[in-house]
């Protein structure tokens, strides 16, 4: 830590580097630009797969993400993380490219909903417990690549729903924005893309009598 | 109070997503809680729709760890010759 600025060394480095790579990037250095994609294009890669799950499209969107970040990059506030800015971009690129899938049919959803007996009861009922809280399941080393997989099943405008509010964080009213729909729709949409993963998931980690 | 009907499993379930919000009115509060003190089901139902979020969480979040995430080369010679042609 520093007296003088309150922030820890290393976090200063990293500051002073990325506002000397900004520079370099604004002068059109191409080394500078491809620092930057080895720096940052696997995870974005990552971020875009999941939001767009076919690897051809997810790779044309990192493209378009780096080639929109260079165009911009006299834009790009330095009080901001490139990382953070990057990141943003991406989700961009692929909300749009979803738009343009939805134009197309979607899968429905209604199979992975909980269905009611006249009663108001659920047609499986009762609900199962599972083996333990997602702490204890993630202990496991396939928890994570079985929640993805079941998150990779959902239809387009759900999963991105999920993504936005419960990965990304957004709130409601700026999920509601990114992807051109109402604050309602949102949430209504939220709640049954959990439902449906909830029911992806329960196979996997419902408790099962023991002998 | 106590001669009131309960609410409905399909109905507990419906509202979920307002209750976890803090969206939902005080009365109804009320209600869902007073179903959830006589249904194990609905208790279950609401414990894994809450391990959902956060294992949905957890899944993600790993994915953004820099750790093996590589660009593959292909996407960097596809970058740097689409950059060229715009400079």
């Amino acid at each position: 830590m520093t007296p003088d600025t309150g922030i820890p060394a290393g976090a200063r480095d990293e500051q002073g580097s990325e506002r000397d790579l900004v520079s370099r990037l604004r002068r059109g250095d191409e080394d500078a630009f491809e620092h930057l994609v080895r720096e940052h294009g696997g995870r974005l890669l990552v971020v875009a797969r999941r939001f767009l799950r076919e690897e051809e499209e997810a790779r044309d969107a990192v493209q378009e993400c780096f080639l929109s970040a260079f165009r911009a990059m006299d834009r790009f506030d330095q009080a901001s993380r490139l990382s953070t800015w990057l990141h943003r971009i991406v989700v961009n690129a692929c909300l749009m490219r979803l738009r343009t899938r939805r134009r197309k049919p979607e899968e429905p959803i209604d199979e992975f909903l909980p269905q009611f007996q006249a009663n108001g009861h659920q047609v499986r009922h009762p609900t199962p417990e599972w083996e333990g809280s997602a702490e204890t399941l993630l202990a496991r080393r396939e928890t994570r690549s079985i929640v993805r997989e079941a998150i990779d099943r959902l239809p387009d405008s759900y999963r991105a729903v999920l993504l936005l509010r419960d990965i990304e964080e957004l709130s409601t009213e700026e999920a509601a924005q990114s992807l051109g729909v109402t604050a309602n729709a949102v949430k209504i949409r939220l709640h049954r893309a959990r439902q449906a993963l909830r029911t992806l998931l329960e196979p996997r980690f419902r408790r099962t009598a023991s002998c | 109070m106590a001669d009131l009907p309960y609410i409905t499993c399909r109905e507990l379930i419906e509202f979920l997503y307002l209750y976890l919000e803090g969206e939902l009115p005080p009365d109804r509060v009320v209600e869902f809680e007073r179903h959830l003190s006589v249904c194990d089901s609905c208790v279950h139902y609401l414990a894994t729709y809450k391990e959902t979020i956060a294992l949905g969480k957890a899944a993600c979040a790993e994915l953004d760890s820099p750790v093996g995430d590589e660009v593959p080369e292909g996407l960097v010679l596809a970058i740097r010759s689409s950059l060229r042609s715009q400079i």
